[in-house]
């Protein structure tokens, strides 16, 4: 039975990377008395896919994994037996039943959404550079020695407010628009932010 | 003092620029985080090296519980920030803090600091240092936290004399609430509270050392000549503390969120150990022997499985094979825990081919390879060690194990034993090579053997307190022999570096002078001295020649039979006379068997006479006190 869970990752938890993650689950489901299917072989692994990394830092309020059970099992009180079961800065928000054939989850993903919070209030010049931003043809970067065009990854960007603003940049395994960088092309030093990912978008 | 808040935002700006931040920022499951206003006692425990190593470390653990289970008090942890973290915190004046709440290290009343082992002492007075806390006891006042230790190493408390306050001496579970209930008396009360006061008040609970009520003469050639209490109402010797029966085990363990060194419930099968090997402290200090029931230890599995949801379990002691029902309990735990995707782990086995049904029985999923240890590959050094199997045993129970389906075995073995000739020491690699050739006599080229070589100290408390430490260049030549004569691809061996042997030899034989050539160290950068990478090797002999000492004397020097050891008015309730007389039996070459058998009369019992009494039976492994009570003048707790 395949489960496809939406929750939210916030407060320590920023702290905790990829990997991490993947054992937490684990131990949160033995915890909930869940039983995860798991691999054959020498190393049994647990069935688990996590849709996108969330950067270290990064909190955030939509992420999605899918696991796998080793049995059918009614769904009702799921949801609570989990979030009895997670470290504090995790809340479950949506419980969902998915097709044991459906394409692994890491292959959905889209776009994503994220919501910064800048730490310092930014000048009156900030809403220009957003437009101007916007409006470039291409925005040449480079990451790790690669060069790349920043600019087509950034499907939107909008001011909220001096200490807000909001982006969604692309997130298919191919082309991914990371906030670091949008940022960095804003002239905001990442260490003067928080970063939330608000919405992931599948498919 | 800065705030909670204050702290936090300054943590945002920095985390992200260290290794591995989840270490700094708490949130695990099953911590305890209590309302900071409201409870009126306030004791932080700290681990001195990373988090990743000392969260899981099971003594604090226990202390944490019993503190929280108390209303009026509460207890959270902290642990040394890496190299890295420091960096940023001196930078951005954040001082130590607790993962609970985030208050400041000096906010609290009471620090316990744990120090298992020796090699943690810089980083106990880096850790005082970074909350902000005179790292020497004499420049502390009520404004400051208790500085309290305990941990296996407090048998020989002197040479940290300088920087503790108090310490712990043996088991901590009772001797806590005494402490805690004590220097609260002494924060409430408002003009009696000096802090001469409460330690002399705290140097009249059992199991209490507060050094700064000793002073110390010496001999002229530089050993100790007294050791006497300041006044005459503080106890000559301090003996340790001992649970007459273990509470119940803890089993709400804390579950980082970060991978650690050891993510595992544990249980703590029984304490204490009758082997008596002449060279394990832990034997020698621990006693009794005292067990928990099965029932006790696999309702406590369970809860611990369900309440962390952790993949591996833990059934300690310091010898497995030795606890009474040890059959009925695997075979429980086996048949409830076997198809749950979890590690059982049983250290500490008897070299003989029933520990290979216990494993069995756990259903062991073979993947970590089987672990025994010899100790040492002669029969002279076996006699002389007190650990005595012979060679025929080892080799069937290891070709057994490799028969049954274990591709590795791990077999511990230690240089350094007293009267070592390197025939002893060659004997070891001709050892594991049969070992591995009878494994592929019956299993085939695959098999491997794993060898840890670990280097002997002599340490305080034990039957080879009397014996000198192997020098760096012995320490060195024997290993160059077991490297040369090991050059088959599948022993993989491994080795305690002789810098390090040296610095745990001087800093748990040393005296109160060493204090001072510690403190030295440390102010010139000594710190996770138990890391080999960060280990300082010309930092601590500067400092030796700074303080005008000699390192050989505490670590090379054969000790005179009647001399008074740095140690002597600490008492682990087992006589100096009885370990002088083992090591006689050691010279000898003679075993003493187990004292489950029959008691030798260690001073266990004559200690301990009153608790034995009201706890007769099968939960101690010494005889029943028979005679009856003495009149005792009640001891007050102050
Ligand atoms: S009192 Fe006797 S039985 Fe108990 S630990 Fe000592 S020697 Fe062993």
């Amino acid at each position: 039975m395949r489960i496809r869970l939406t929750f939210a990752k916030q407060g320590a938890l920023r702290y905790i990377g990829h990997l991490d993650l993947h054992k937490m689950w684990e131990r949160v489901t033995r915890r909930a008395g869940i039983r995860l299917a798991y691999s054959q072989g020498f190393h049994p692994q647990p069935k688990i896919q996590i849709a996108a990394a969330l950067p270290l830092g990064f909190s955030s309020r939509c992420e999605i994994i899918d696991m796998w059970l080793s049995e059918e099992i009614d769904l009702s009180g799921f949801a609570e037996a989990i979030q009895a079961a997670v470290p504090p800065g995790l809340h479950i928000q949506q419980v969902d039943i998915v097709d044991d054939r459906a394409p692994a989850l890491q292959t959905l993903v889209d776009s994503a959404a994220f919501e910064i919070t800048l730490l310092t209030p930014a000048d009156d010049e900030l809403p220009r550079r957003l437009s101007s931003v916007m409006e470039s043809e291409t925005l040449p970067r480079e990451r790790r020695g690669k060069s790349y065009d920043l600019r087509p990854l950034i499907e939107s960007l909008s001011f909220i407010s001096p200490d807000k603003i909001t982006m969604k940049l692309a997130a298919r395994p191919s082309a991914t628009g990371r906030p670091e960088e949008v940022l960095d092309q804003l002239g905001i030093p990442f260490e003067e932010t928080r970063i939330e990912r608000t919405q992931l978008i599948l498919k | 003092m800065l705030t909670p808040e204050q702290i936090q935002q300054k943590l945002d700006r920095i985390l992200l620029k260290v290794i591995k931040p989840g270490r700094y920022v708490g949130g695990e499951y099953n911590i305890t985080v209590k309302n900071w206003d409201t409870t009126p006692n306030r004791v932080a425990f700290v681990f001195p090296d990373i988090y990743d190593i000392g969260v899981s470390n099971v003594g604090l653990k226990i202390l944490y519980d019993q503190v929280n289970q108390r209303e009026d008090a509460l207890a959270e942890r902290a642990y040394a920030p890496w190299t890295d973290m420091e960096l940023f915190m001196r930078e951005g004046g954040i001082p130590l803090y607790s993962l609970e709440t985030f208050h400041p290290l000096a906010a609290f009343d009471i620090i316990g600091i744990s120090l298992p082992y020796e090699t943690l002492y810089t980083n106990a007075l880096n850790v005082l240092d970074l909350a902000g806390i005179p790292v020497r006891a004499s420049e502390r006042t009520m404004e400051h936290p208790l500085i309290l230790v305990g941990g296996h190493s407090t048998m020989n408390p002197e040479p940290m004399h300088a920087f503790i306050d108090a310490f712990v001496i043996g088991e901590g579970e009772e001797a806590i609430h005494d402490v805690i209930n004590t220097v609260a008396r002494f924060r409430q009360s408002g003009t009696t509270g000096t802090r001469e006061n409460m330690l002399l008040a705290l140097s009249k609970i059992p199991g209490i050392y507060v050094p700064s009520l000793y002073t110390v003469t010496y001999q002229e050639d530089g050993t100790v000549e007294t050791v006497a209490p300041v006044r005459a109402d503080v106890p000559k010797v301090v003996t340790k503390r001992m649970v007459a029966k273990l509470p119940p085990p803890p089993t709400k363990f804390i579950v980082p969120n970060t991978e650690t060194v050891h993510n595992r419930a544990t249980v703590e099968i029984m304490r204490g150990c009758t082997r008596g090997c002449r060279f394990c402290h832990a034997g020698m200090i621990t006693r009794p022997v005292r067990e928990r029931s099965v029932a006790e230890v696999v309702a406590a599995a369970e809860e611990a499985i369900r309440s962390t949801g952790f993949e591996e379990l833990a059934l300690l002691s310091l010898s497995s094979s030795d606890y009474t029902n040890i059959l009925e309990l695997v075979t429980t735990i086996g048949e409830k825990f076997g198809d749950k995707h979890l590690n059982i782990s049983l250290p500490s086995l008897r070299i003989e081919s029933v520990s290979i049904e216990l494993m069995e029985r756990l259903k062991d999923r073979r993947s970590f390879g089987f672990t025994l240890a010899p100790e040492a590959a002669t029969e002279r050094m076996r006699r002389i060690i007190n650990k005595f199997i012979t060679d025929e045993d080892l080799l069937n129970t290891t070709r057994e194990i490799y028969a049954r389906g274990w591709t590795t075995i791990k077999l511990y073995f230690m240089i350094g034993h007293p009267s070592e000739t390197i025939e002893d020491v060659e004997a070891i690699a001709t050892l594991a090579k049969k070992v591995l050739a009878e494994g592929r006599k019956v299993a085939g080229m695959k098999v491997k053997l794993n060898l840890g070589v670990s280097t002997f100290v002599p340490k305080s408390q034990t039957p080879f307190q009397w014996v000198p430490c192997d020098t760096t260049g012995q320490i060195k030549e024997k290993q160059d022999v077991l490297r040369r004569m090991l050059k088959d691809k599948n022993i993989k061996l491994s080795w305690t570096h002789a810098e390090d042997t040296f610095l745990e030899a001087f800093l748990s034989r040393g005296d109160r002078k060493i204090a001072g050539v510690i403190y030295t160290a440390w102010k010139n950068g000594a710190k996770f001295d138990a890391w080999n990478d960060q280990y300082r090797y010309p930092i601590w002999l500067a400092a030796f020649e700074e303080h005008g000492l000699d390192p050989d004397f505490y670590t090379h020097r054969q000790r005179r039979l009647d001399e008074t050891f740095p140690w002597d008015h600490i008492s682990a309730a087992v006589r100096k006379n009885y370990l002088f007389q083992d090591f006689r039996m050691s010279l000898e070459g003679e075993i003493r068997p187990d004292c489950r058998q029959k008691c030798y009369a260690c001073g266990i019992l004559p200690t301990f006479s009153n608790q034995r009494r009201e706890n007769p039976g099968e939960g101690w492994k010494c005889p029943d006190v028979k005679s009856p009570a003495k009149q005792l003048s009640v001891i007050s707790v102050p």
